[in-house]
């Protein structure tokens, strides 16, 4: 299996993101609950996944937006806590997640002490379009996969773990998937353990990383 | 010229670069502002149109021309933007207006895309020609306009299909797309390359600046909203224990009225005392910034107000230690403690020089950080893919619709 040539090469893509500021602002978690509920999901999208495209130097606290502004300005440790822990792979698409902070923040401040203060910052609500950049760069074994996913823009990276998941679809992300169906390689296991990968909590080049030790692993059998 | 950058920017950025590139080859596009020399906008194109032509974007770039009286109700208009209360006079806003008419008759403004910088241009709307896409690019901070001013600039500014700001708390309230892009430096311009050690002690030597004892620098033009006095006023603070120069560094702009009257109250400020060099630069004089920059122990940039401040991308890439205020896009590039420091006060300023004079390994780990933000944040090379990807997505809208 593992000389198998695929028949159908795995083409990688990289992409871009552009922001979009959507003009809307929230002083307080109050407001910040009305306008997770009204604004699009391209921009609940950008608070929970946009951190993996930014430098390490500013991935604060936690990996969704709404949790590290709590914290941050609202002053609110314990929903931030609440909020940190949310992870974006759990969800089977981004109205699940959603909903999922709207019940979060909706139980806090009908159950808690909510902080009172005057926020220095307002929570800007932006979204993303991504923009896909089909790289030169296929292959057609598991040696190819691994020499060139090795060396790919780390935005590649992104586009098929993150953005083919949530956004582009199938659940399982472009790798999962390339390896595991008939047309690509055929590796059932190897796929299922790098499609577990986006669940690690790691940094783009931490899941990077990972899937290279696996295919390496695969490899050396 | 753009495979220049491979050693510079991040992994693989020339080849996405070059696959933008390919969606957009062969359209035109212009770009509109008013000085061709003198600050952050024209700094930028300078260097980014080459790049644009290089990846197969036909693109130029116009100059407005306009009278005194035009240039100083810009200049009102700006300080009003940015939330400094001014009296503008209905003479005024009829020269701004007759102002963007002349020039929308003297400009070629035949391209497929139009980016207007600033709201200089920004009533050329007006001369858009069928079909074209334009883009209002506004590199100052509008969070809090005065009024009347934003009311008089909003119905040109609604016009357009897409409005780009460089932070999220500058968009206003508009029935556009309103885009985030950071703006950038050039890591091979006059004002950034490297530079060998005898080169810039030739330069400083040059200005009559000596390296017998620390440095700080201030680069920006003579403007309030730089706050130069507040810099002499930490200046002062941190003499009382390290003996240390300042240098003001100012250069002016065609567009820039007020320049005069603050240098003298710098002067004022200053009072004759030997470690304080003010500089009066040209606008072309990047070379002498640049050694500047590098030879500085601590450079600051301790705005009051700040579109973005791109002296402080310079001094992170050049791996300075910077102190700046806590205001507009100085917040984005200074994160606090890992690529440098923002402040509120003279005193702040002061605060944070003397812990880093005391502290030469801070300094050391602050610089190296900051330069490896900037590689991948403030240069060129990611600010044209964000413009590439913004032509990307408002051709595709037109197409679909």
């Amino acid at each position: 299996m593992l000389n198998h040539i695929a028949n159908t090469p795995f083409r990688f893509v990289s992409c871009m993101e552009l922001r979009e500021v959507l003009g809307k602002r929230a002083m307080d978690e109050h407001r910040l609950l009305e306008l997770i509920e009204e604004v699009p999901a391209d921009s609940i999208y950008y608070h929970t996944h946009s951190y993996f495209l930014r430098h390490a130097y500013t991935q604060q606290l936690y990996s969704n937006d709404f949790a590290t502004w709590v914290v941050l300005y609202a002053q609110d440790r314990l929903l931030g806590e609440r909020l940190g822990v949310l992870d974006p792979f759990d969800f089977s698409d981004i109205e699940h997640l959603r909903d999922e902070i709207l019940r979060i923040v909706a139980e806090h401040l009908n159950h808690s002490t909510v902080p009172r203060c005057v926020v220095s910052e307002p929570f800007e609500f932006i979204r993303s379009h991504i923009i896909e950049i089909p790289l030169a760069l296929e292959a057609r074994t598991l040696s190819e996969f691994h020499d060139a996913l090795a060396d790919v823009e780390v935005g590649a990276v992104y586009n098929h773990v993150c953005e083919a998941r949530m956004r582009k679809r199938p659940l399982s992300g472009d790798f999962a998937r390339w390896l595991s169906s008939e047309d690509g390689l055929g590796l059932q296991e190897l796929a299922l353990n790098i499609e577990r990968v986006g669940r690690l909590g790691l940094s783009l080049e931490g899941m990077r990383n990972k899937i290279l030790y696996l295919c390496e692993q695969e490899l050396a059998r | 010229m753009l495979e220049h950058y491979r050693d510079v920017a991040p992994q693989g950025t020339v080849e996405l670069l070059r696959q933008l590139g390919r969606r957009v080859e062969g359209k035109s596009m212009v770009h509109v502002n008013s000085t061709r020399y003198g600050g952050g906008v024209a700094e930028i194109l300078h260097r980014l149109l080459p790049l644009f032509d290089e990846l197969g974007v036909k693109t130029r770039w116009e100059v407005m021309t306009g009278s005194d009286l035009f240039y100083r109700t810009t200049k009102s208009f700006h300080n009003a933007l940015q939330g400094t209360r001014q009296r503008i006079t209905p003479e005024m806003y009829d020269a701004f207006i007759e102002c963007d008419r002349d020039n929308a008759k003297r400009l070629n403004l035949d391209a497929e895309f139009a980016m207007i910088h600033d709201p200089q241009p920004v009533a050329l709307i007006d001369a858009r020609p069928h079909g074209a896409t334009w883009i209002w690019r506004c590199h100052i901070d509008v969070s809090t306009p005065q009024h009347s001013v934003w009311q008089f600039l909003r119905p040109f500014v609604v016009r357009y299909d897409a409005a780009v700001f460089s932070l999220p708390k500058f968009s206003q309230r508009l029935p556009l797309p309103q885009f985030l892009v950071y703006p950038s430096i050039d890591p091979f311009s006059e004002k950034n390359r490297e530079l060998e050690h005898d080169e810039i002690d030739r330069v400083l030597q040059r200005l009559g600046v000596p390296r017998d004892k620390p440095i700080l620098l201030q680069v920006s033009r003579f403007d309030r909203f730089k706050d130069p006095v507040g810099v002499v006023a930490a200046y002062r603070l941190v003499k009382k224990s390290h003996d240390c120069r300042l240098v003001l560094a100012g250069g002016t702009a065609t567009d820039d009225p007020e320049g005069s009257e603050v240098l003298a109250e710098v002067q004022g400020a200053v009072d004759r005392d030997p470690d304080v060099h003010i500089l009066l630069l040209p606008p072309t004089a990047n070379l002498e910034i640049n050694a500047l920059q590098r030879a500085a122990t601590i450079i600051y940039q301790k705005s009051t107000r700040e579109g973005f401040g791109l002296t402080v991308a310079e001094a992170l890439w050049k791996g300075k230690p910077v102190i700046g205020g806590e205001t507009g896009g100085i917040t984005v590039q200074l994160i606090q403690g890992v690529t440098g420091f923002t402040v509120n006060s003279p005193e702040g300023a002061a605060f944070y020089t003397r812990r880093l004079l005391n502290d030469p390994d801070l300094m050391a780990v602050l610089g190296q950080q900051g330069k490896e933000y900037a590689r991948h944040r403030f240069l060129i090379t990611r600010h044209l893919q964000e413009y590439l990807g913004l032509l990307i997505f408002l051709q595709q809208r037109v197409r679909n619709g």
